[in-house]
């Protein structure tokens, strides 16, 4: 490390930091011009904002929701709602694949239905929900789980099938069980993969979530989008879409750090 | 002295739906305690069947393995397998790795950790307990693996071509290397492969299998001069290439 570097890769990475200032810059750029010209072709009349609305129309609506903190309300029940519904999700997906694996004869039986279940198109099961479970948070959260869970069960499950077996055989040749297999190198081999489904679960858990507030909700971003259009305010419409879009965001970033933080783990921690 | 291992009549096929494979066909071999013994024969052949029969993984369809002079599995023995590939988990330190074993048995003794510590400062690995496997070459990873599977004080060693994943030079080396381990360490060892000189530097029979299903062609014993205690040195004496051919001779006479 101390070594001095050399002319070649000193200038290398001159021109790795200069390119990554370019992409940075760029992405800003892009931005601001988008948001720049929605806010100029809006002020001068080119574009309605009665139905596009602009971008200070809708930080007027933000101010004037945080007065109350009724908008507060609103983010905070959409956040609990996807956290809570993605926990399920990943707790019921790992629990439901690892059974899977431990007993082949179950997922062979099982099969056509998660994949009947998984590709049917879960909006047409928020009424059933509806009436079953009540108009409420209940129902919110069930409909998201039902969105990402089929579909978290079988990636990771074909995940478990897909490890080297004889990683496996060697916890056999070493006089381990089945269950040692699942702990010493199905799960511990599988944290990229969990992870990469994380990514994916995440994203359906708000799509589950926003559904449910759509039909069954008083608070929530996606009620806010419901009854903003219902009402004709776009800006309450659109400021809910931005919001939406910086949770989803966030709720990337974490578990990216999540995954930065395994990676420099793996190799150097001992699971079980 | 009473043989540690007895296959009698051993016979074994494979099932599929496309129809049956006759892996191994009447099998019959014993072995001394502290023998080394090679078993080679053409690729495909059932070489690694016969490890997995050996080590319990698999149960032979007629015949009986014998340990001890009792039935597998009632025996008690403890069998050490070496894979191909040292499938050390890059989720472990190097450490971890070796422990895996002792870990299962839920034997991680302070004598045990002490055995497994001083082979690795005998092995030369000591200063990369806390490394990934990663940090380690070819043959470093191999020795990893080797001690992994001696923690456990196996009775019986089985070596499935534990060298072929490695370059030539290393391949040499690392077989030097760990025949003087599991000499020094007095194992039974059988050792798998196909290559015909890694078997005469290392073994004290070679058994010649034929193609599938295998039998048991022939079962060559071997004696070098006094100071042929190392597979290198073996490698360099007049015996070695009188050997090499009579087996060559046997595998393409049955071919």
């Amino acid at each position: 490390m101390d070594k001095p570097l050399s002319k070649a890769q000193s200038a290398y990475l001159k021109a790795r930091a200069r390119r990554r200032h370019l992409v940075l810059t760029g992405q800003i750029l892009l931005f601001v011009l988008f948001v720049g010209l929605w806010e100029l072709t809006a002020q001068t009349g080119l574009l309605n904002d009665f139905i596009f609305s602009s971008p200070s129309q809708m930080i007027k609506t933000f101010l004037r929701m945080t007065e109350d903190f009724s908008i507060f309300r609103h983010i905070g029940i959409t956040l609990a709602e996807t956290a809570g519904s993605f926990f399920l999700v990943m707790a019921i997906g790992l629990g439901s694949a690892m059974v899977l694996w431990l007993f082949p004869a179950l997922a062979e039986l099982l099969e056509p239905y998660l994949v009947m279940l998984n590709s049917l198109p879960k909006s047409a099961l928020a009424p059933v929900l509806i009436v079953w479970l009540g108009n409420n948070m209940k129902t919110i959260v069930v409909a998201a789980v039902s969105v990402a869970v089929f579909g978290a069960i079988m990636t990771l499950h074909t995940g478990f099938q897909n490890v080297d077996p004889d990683k496996i055989k060697l916890i056999y040749t070493l006089g381990g069980s089945k269950w040692d297999v699942l702990r010493k190198v199905l799960i511990p081999s599988s944290v990229p993969l969990i992870i990469n489904n994380m990514k994916v679960n995440i994203g359906l858990c708000l799509v589950g979530v926003i559904i449910g507030e759509f039909l069954a909700a008083d608070q929530g971003l996606g009620y806010l989008i419901i009854y903003g259009s219902q009402v004709f305010k776009m800006d309450m419409v659109m400021m809910s879409i931005v919001l939406l879009c910086l949770l989803s965001m966030g709720f990337y970033r974490l578990i990216g750090v999540l995954e930065k933080w395994a990676a420099r783990r793996s190799g150097l921690h001992r699971p079980g | 002295m009473e043989p540690i291992l007895e296959l009698i009549h051993v016979s074994f096929s494979y099932h599929s739906i496309t129809g049956e494979t006759e892996a191994l066909s009447d099998i019959s071999l014993s072995v001394e305690p502290g023998e080394f013994i090679a078993v080679v024969g053409p690729s495909g052949c059932g070489k690694t069947t016969l490890l997995s029969l050996i080590s319990g993984l698999i149960a032979p369809e007629a015949g009986e393995i014998r340990l001890f002079g009792k039935p597998l599995g009632t025996s008690g023995a403890n069998i050490g397998y070496m894979l191909q590939r040292d499938h050390l988990f890059e989720w472990r330190t190097v450490y971890d790795n070796v422990q895996l074993g002792l870990e299962i048995r839920r034997s991680l003794t302070p004598k045990a950790l002490d055995r497994v510590d001083s082979m690795l400062d005998t092995y030369g690995l000591s200063d990369f307990k806390k490394a990934p496997p990663t940090a380690l070459s070819g043959g470093m990873r191999q020795r990893a693996a080797l001690i992994r599977t001696l923690a456990l004080e196996p009775d019986i060693l089985l070596l499935d071509e534990p060298f072929s994943a490695l370059d030539y030079q290393t391949r040499l080396e690392v077989g030097d290397d760990i025949g003087s381990i599991i000499r020094k360490e007095h194992k039974t060892a059988i050792l798998v492969t196909h290559d015909l000189s890694e078997a005469i530097t290392l073994a004290d029979r070679i058994v010649i299998l034929s193609r599938r299903p295998a039998r048991i062609r022939k079962i060559l014993s071997l004696s070098f001069e006094e100071d042929c205690g190392s597979p290198l040195k073996r490698r360099s004496s007049p015996l070695f290439s009188g050997y090499f051919e009579e087996i060559w001779k046997e595998l393409k006479a049955h071919g």
